[in-house]
């Protein structure tokens, strides 16, 4: 009795065991499957951009590059402003990137830190402005940015956006969280607002600054609908826009569409894989309480 | 928050006096200008004078507004051409986001694990935040297109027809919304996972103990403590769905046969191609009294997830 007890013991442990291995196994085969669903448009992209005449091609065998071709990613710069767009894009960015930085390091320093009549009213102006995207302004916008004569430039492409209400919220947050014991002991050392602000709060609130940099280059470097409607000459394009035309300019060339692809999201794939820590921050920071 | 005023009196003096000094003022001033003055000139004026464009008439030639009141917006809210670009929005949000939340969930629970080489799945399944919505739709064209697409190619080789999913009335919407899932997935994955890791441990410990297989665990765990979450992630994807435009510009342009002239193409091409400023701005108020209940809800939602602890 006692040793079948024992027996069947050690047979449901050696079961479990191995139920163990079992469900491990399935584990990864889940998980690489569904890494190869997710991954497959971005490698078809680069089957197809590193091989030409992709479309003569047959199933399986263009799964994988029978030749590779490494000329269309010269071509795809000859025949189209690549380099151009991707300098564009880059200024507009970053340009985008340092004035939100900048605009929402000082409205939220006052929003946290120099209490006046008025304030929480101005603050919430700021937060209202949060539920008007800019689909809804867009007609509008568009005048204004005739009238002040900045169509097809970059100060039509980054003036408007370089004040963000999320990104004030979100310094707005950091810099309250600071304890009152470094804001007193500044004071004591005859620190003022701006001493204070530059030599303890923007360091002490350096994640919360990277998380909206790398949050708003991201943003400003994937916009879509404001570049294409307010620009129109090659050398104000966006990598976005600029990608558009390609693609409409070389319909069946998918070789070269490919190409520019891969291009046009090589410098945003660099991003994640350097920053993914503060790119991750920013989102979720956005998700729990944009 | 305290209150506007500040700090109470008992506070400790120097530059937290309890009342605005003169120069603090000042700076307060100085400091705030330049977001005030780019948030007043880009989004609260333009805001007012989308509303107040939406009561004029524009001409045929895009000029010479007529004050008509409040009949462009109830004849905008009853033409066929709005009303079914906000059945193609409504049936493109059906499709993309239930979808696209259960497949972030099913990810992030997939990667919720201590297994070794996690990091790489974690890092594959974010990765489609990388991706623009012009890369994600062009990319679409190696998955969808008639020719090189390899689900065509697929199809081909098990001796069907391809289908011209961008040109078909039947498939052209569900095309845009597998663009639109898979380009929404990383962030998804990456709000869901957060959620995921907030969740206490414990809670799981003592359930399996309890003999609570995985999916029961699932069901009577993950769910119902992930709901916040899972609520707020449903808005975000919903408001954002809305505001869909890339993917139709690039692969569809609101065809075949205005299949999926979403909302904001709509708006886009009322205004920028028939040059009807007018119509597009009430199609615009519309679209933000939609997008400001979806808000509302959020803000609603984000208040429960602060009462969940989080």
């Amino acid at each position: 009795m006692a040793v079948d007890t024992v027996r069947a013991h050690v047979v449901s442990n050696r079961s479990s065991g191995r139920r163990r291995t079992a469900g491990r196994v399935l584990n990864y085969a889940l998980l690489t499957g569904a890494a190869a669903l997710v991954l497959l448009p971005i490698y078809m992209t680069l089957v197809f951009s590193l091989q030409p005449g992709a479309e003569a091609l047959r199933f399986p065998q263009s799964l994988l590059p029978t030749s590779v071709d490494l000329s269309v990613f010269a071509r795809v710069f000859e025949v189209s402003g690549l380099w151009r767009y991707l300098l564009n894009s880059a200024v507009v960015a970053v340009a985008i990137t340092i004035g939100q930085v900048v605009t929402s390091i000082m409205a939220a320093y006052v929003f946290a830190e120099i209490p006046f009549r008025g304030r929480n009213l101005v603050f919430g102006g700021f937060m209202a402005t949060l539920i008007v995207p800019t689909e809804v302004t867009l007609i509008a916008n568009y005048d204004t940015i005739v009238s002040l004569g900045w169509l097809d430039s970059y100060r039509g492409l980054t003036v408007p956006f370089l004040a963000t209400a999320f990104g004030t919220f979100l310094l707005r947050q950091a810099f309250m969280g600071i304890p009152r014991d470094l804001r007193d002991a500044a004071n004591l050392d005859g620190y003022g607002h701006l001493g204070y602000l530059w030599t303890v709060a923007i360091p002490l609130a350096r994640p919360s600054i990277a998380a909206l940099s790398v949050f708003s280059f991201l943003l400003a470097w994937n916009q879509y609908l404001w570049p294409l409607l307010i620009t129109n000459s090659d050398s104000n394009r966006t990598v976005q826009i600029g990608l558009r035309s390609l693609a409409s300019a070389n319909v069946t060339d998918f070789n070269l569409i490919f190409a520019g692809t891969v291009i046009a999201s090589l410098p945003i794939f660099a991003l994640l894989i350097l920053f993914q820590k503060h790119l991750i921050r920013g989102l979720t920071s956005g998700a729990v309480k944009g | 928050m305290s209150g506007p005023v500040g700090q109470p009196p008992t506070s400790k003096p120097g530059v937290q006096a309890g009342r605005t000094r003169p120069r603090h003022r000042l700076l307060s001033l100085g400091l705030l200008a330049p977001s005030v003055i780019v948030l007043t000139l880009f989004v609260a004026y333009p805001f007012g004078r989308t509303i107040w464009l939406g009561f004029y008439e524009t001409d045929p030639f895009g000029g010479n507004r007529r004050f008509v009141g409040g009949s462009q917006f109830a004849g905008t809210l009853t033409s066929d051409e709005f009303t079914s670009s906000l059945w193609v929005t409504f049936r493109f949000t059906l499709l993309t986001v239930p979808t696209g939340l259960i497949l972030g969930l099913v990810l992030a629970v997939l990667a919720h694990q201590r297994l070794r080489g996690m990091a790489i799945y974690r890092t594959i399944f974010s990765s489609t935040v990388a991706t623009s919505v012009a890369v994600a739709s062009l990319m679409f064209l190696a998955v969808l297109s008639p020719s090189v697409g390899v689900v065509n190619q697929m199809i081909r080789w098990l001796g069907g027809q391809p289908i011209y999913f961008l040109q078909s009335t039947t498939w052209a919407l569900i095309a845009l919304a597998a663009v639109t899932v898979w380009q929404n997935l990383g962030i998804v994955f990456i709000v869901t996972s957060a959620g995921l890791q907030s969740l206490p441990e414990d809670l799981y410990e003592s359930a399996r103990l309890d003999g609570a297989g995985p999916i029961r665990r699932f069901f009577s765990i993950t769910v119902p403590l992930l709901s916040p979450t899972l609520l707020f992630g449903f808005v975000v994807l919903t408001i954002t769905s809305f505001q869909t435009f890339g993917q139709v510009d690039l692969l569809t342009q609101g065809g075949p046969l205005r299949s999926t002239n979403l909302i904001v193409y709509s708006i886009f091409d009322t205004a920028f191609r028939s040059f009807d400023q007018g119509r597009a701005a009430a199609q615009a108020v519309v679209l933000f009294v939609i997008l400001a209940l979806l808000s509302f809800v959020q803000f609603q939602a984000a208040k429960r997830r602060v009462f969940y602890g989080r």
